[in-house]
């Protein structure tokens, strides 16, 4: 099994226009085992994508270090997936050739052609191969997206809110098909998202993050058989748990835990 | 019904064209051609459309396409009518510089060598120029939009040097060079280098950076982002550059021509001004608009070929 996360004091600060320094994380320390499905979970601005884009690679870490699997990460790279926030699917390839995208850059996609026309299907967009991106609602853009991240089998794939800009239906319908994806492929996932019940829907553990700069609050195990109900009593009750520590830190914003 | 009479209006608009001139003489005023032209030009056209026509009821498809033309060809036909009532027949305006329309079209008789030789002197011109300044447009312009070095040290050059009229250019290039139409290759690729490199450059700066990072956490390296993300998301910006270009190249053009050349549109048109020939600066004007149309058609069907993946930008 691969696709073990270690982050160790990682701290990172971003510097404002006027010279003054923002701490944005400060020491995190986090495992994630291999094949777990994690979700990060804090108020806004804590932190957690800040912290989804170090792992990534697409910012690093000013202090610490990330390892996946031993290796330090230090950039971007296809074994560490990535579904942003908005589907960012390349608006000049049609479905077909953004899904390829990775493989083709990485040249391995006459060799793993198959995979592309698996991961198609998989997300549910036969027949839209030849489509272009603005031709799609963002229900089946994002089903593009995840499929694009997918189809390199990455060890992790890293998610930041991929289901934030969709309707309450849809997005529960994404949420049951990325647990299916991840139970046939068994990699390990990281979401950052705002929703409590998404996050308890969805993960084996939830950190929960305090407000800027972040630290990991608490860590949860959900220990609920899956599927999941999203009615039952267990359920709202680790969903009030998360609520409580969110309120007991004081730092609860607005109703964004609501959809 | 509706759709038939539509069909015929351009006919119905080519034959009062034909009877008005037959019937009404022309000035005395005006130096009459040695054939009626102008009732040969219409009757071509009339020929012309009724090959569309008869096509029409073969293919629906071509046949939907000409009734929406078929109003505006009527119109263009009855502005040419009113416009030889106007010259030819009443001799409302000046007559040298508003010849008859007979005479217009004479010159595509007597002087087709001299234009065709200056089409393709001026068509070989133009492509010339215009690849040039495309092609190392295109390359300064990714230069400086992916490198920032390049971009500290090349784009204030550019700044000062593009907004410079080319033409300006020529008391100094028809002296460096040795012949005036390599300064006229010069001054078109400079024409055409400016707005393409600006807005290469700009496109490519102007690119979403999350596309970059999504490509970068796909597993694309470097060289391949610039060359499969970067330039294709900037290609619509790109394709306004190469369309500014088009039309700053074709000024150029002309008046290069007008300075030293000894061939091409242009020349033509500032040689036959000096004889005080006026209906061969307009069949000259006429065809340069010709030049002019189908080289902007040509680059408005390679956008579509190539930007397909977008909704209109332009329209042309």
């Amino acid at each position: 099994m691969v696709g073990e996360i270690k982050i160790e004091h990682v701290k990172k600060t971003f510097t404002n226009p006027d010279g003054s320094e923002v701490i944005a994380l400060n020491d995190v320390n986090l495992d994630v085992e291999p094949g777990s499905f994690i979700s990060l979970i804090g108020p806004s601005g804590c932190g957690k994508t800040t912290l989804l884009r170090a792992i990534a690679g697409l910012d690093l870490a000013s202090e610490g270090a990330i390892y996946l699997d031993g290796n330090q990460v230090t950039e971007p790279g296809y074994e560490r997936g990535y579904a942003f926030q908005q589907a960012t699917l390349f608006q000049w390839l049609n479905i077909k050739q953004n899904i390829a995208f990775g493989l083709k850059a990485r040249g391995v996609y006459k060799k793993e052609k198959d995979e592309v026309d698996r991961f198609i299907k998989l997300v549910g967009l036969e027949g839209f191969e030849k489509s272009y991106p603005h031709q799609l609602s963002g229900g089946m853009c994002q089903r593009a997206s995840l499929a694009r991240a997918l189809v390199g089998h990455p060890k992790v794939l890293l998610l930041d809110e991929p289901l934030g800009a969709l309707d309450a239906f849809t997005r529960m319908k994404m949420q049951d098909e990325i647990l299916n994806i991840w139970k046939e492929h068994k990699m390990t996932m990281v979401m950052v998202t705002h929703d409590v019940d998404e996050a308890v829907y969805m993960s084996d553990k939830i950190v929960v993050m305090s407000a800027r700069p972040a630290k990991v609050e608490k860590v949860i195990d959900i220990d609920l058989s899956r599927p999941r109900l999203r009615g039952q009593d267990a359920f709202l009750k680790y969903r009030t748990e998360i609520l409580e520590i969110l309120d007991f830190a004081g730092h609860v914003q607005e109703a964004e835990y609501f959809i | 019904m509706k759709k038939h009479i539509i069909r015929l209006l351009p006919i119905l608009s080519i034959g009062l064209a034909v009877l008005l001139h037959n019937e009404i003489p022309n000035s005395t005023l005006q130096p009459q051609a040695e054939k009626p032209y102008f009732t040969y030009f219409l009757e071509i056209l009339l020929g012309l459309y009724i090959i569309c026509v008869v096509v029409s009821y073969v293919s629906k498809a071509f046949g939907e396409w000409l009734i929406t033309k078929a109003p505006l060809w009527a119109g263009a036909v009855l502005l040419l009518n009113i416009i030889n009532l106007a010259f030819s027949k009443y001799a409302m305006l000046p007559v040298l510089y508003f010849p008859c329309l007979d005479r217009v079209f004479e010159v595509f008789v007597t002087d087709y060598k001299l234009l065709w030789e200056c089409i393709r002197s001026s068509f070989r011109l133009l492509a010339w120029g215009w690849l040039w300044g495309a092609g190392l447009g295109f390359i300064t312009g990714v230069g400086i939009g992916f490198n920032k070095k390049l971009s500290y040290w090349v784009s204030p050059f550019t700044k000062v040097i593009g907004p410079i009229p080319p033409t300006s250019w020529s008391p100094l290039v028809l002296s460096l060079f040795t012949t005036s139409y390599h300064a006229a290759i010069f001054m078109i690729a400079l024409a055409v280098w400016f707005p393409i490199t600006l807005m290469t450059s700009s496109g490519i700066q102007n690119v979403q950076n999350s596309y970059f990072e999504a490509a970068s956490t796909l597993g694309a390296k470097k060289y391949y982002r610039i060359v499969h993300v970067g330039i294709p998301a900037a290609m619509p910006h790109i394709f306004l550059g190469v369309f500014y270009a088009t039309c700053s190249s074709f000024v150029t053009l002309v008046t290069a021509e007008m300075l030293g050349c000894k061939s091409g549109i242009g020349w033509y048109l500032n040689w036959v001004k000096s004889m005080m020939l006026y209906s061969k600066v307009y069949a000259g004007l006429i065809v340069l608009a010709g030049i002019c149309t189908f080289v902007l058609t040509l680059i408005f069907k390679m956008k579509d070929k190539i930007l397909v993946w977008q909704k209109g930008m332009i329209k042309w």
